[in-house]
């Protein structure tokens, strides 16, 4: 039987629970979707009221930043280069922005009130997702 | 009431961050595996996605049925019911772009500490890939 699991499946899961108590936290106190990229969006018109979008992904930096120091691992390296970001990051913030959710927005908590739109999201990006991993891997 | 919205932005989103930091979503080499089921698949990352939902759903579910939450006097969550085509056109860009860099919004910002070079380029093209977007979506 072939091994689908080449990292660690535990650390995968209990990630995902994390991030579902952060979801959990942010509904029940705030009454706010946990969607990073509408979070970015928002806070990214620095204003006052967008105070909290900016502390949430203030914390996103903290809590990844905590995890690595205190497990005196180092960050995951991207190897591709800046031109690949450079696309990579605009194609992501217009189909997002467009799309109105990403893996987190539409993904965890579009889902997690089985909303229609959010899971017709969800299946439509891991679909060209892979597509795109599929075809890179074929040139 | 405001200052509350901060203190839990604040600590959800490291809960957030951590999570990440935890999952292997922050590793664009795992996540490209996790998007090549026909190749050397490592579907581990279904077990991210299956744990925050497995925790959300239920949640959700009682919490969402409460009038208001604690800090607000409503729930911000979208009425929406149109699948239309900025929703699938939108949702196919994000993963063609997921897929090509190995990097959701999410993980690109957590990773915004380790100081690459190419974290900073791909948040900037991110922000400027949504403000694009906006002012297209505002026009037609």
């Amino acid at each position: 039987m072939k091994n689908f699991f080449t990292t660690d499946i535990t650390n995968a899961l209990i990630g995902g629970l994390l991030i579902g108590s952060s979801a959990v936290l942010m509904m029940l106190f705030n009454g706010r979707v946990a969607g990073i990229s509408g979070i970015l969006y928002q806070a990214s018109h620095l204003k006052l009221e967008s105070l909290w979008h900016l502390a949430f992904i203030f914390g996103l930096f903290i809590g990844a930043g905590f995890f690595f120091e205190f497990n005196q691992v180092n960050y995951p390296r991207v190897t591709a280069t800046w031109p690949y970001a450079l696309i990579g990051g605009f194609i992501v913030g217009f189909g997002t922005r467009l799309g109105g959710g990403c893996t987190s927005g539409h993904g965890v908590c579009g889902i997690s009130r089985f909303s229609p739109r959010s899971i017709v999201a969800t299946l439509v990006f891991m679909s060209t997702g892979i597509l795109t991993v599929t075809i890179m891997n074929f040139i | 009431m405001k200052s509350m919205h901060i203190v839990t932005s604040l600590i959800a989103g490291s809960l957030f961050g951590f999570g990440l930091a935890l999952s292997g979503m922050m590793d664009p080499a795992i996540v490209k595996a996790f998007l090549n089921p026909f190749g050397e698949w490592n579907a581990a990352l279904a077990f991210v996605m299956a744990g925050a939902i497995g925790v959300t759903a239920p949640a959700y579910f009682f919490i969402l049925k409460r009038d208001e939450p604690f800090f607000d006097n409503t729930f911000h969550v979208t009425h929406l019911k149109d699948i239309d085509s900025k929703l699938i056109i939108g949702a196919a860009l994000f993963g063609i772009g997921w897929g090509f860099y190995g990097l959701c919004p999410g993980p690109a910002l957590a990773q915004v500490f380790s100081l690459q070079v190419e974290i900073f380029v791909f948040a900037a093209a991110m922000l400027a890939g949504m403000h694009v977007s906006q002012k297209l979506s505002d026009k037609f």
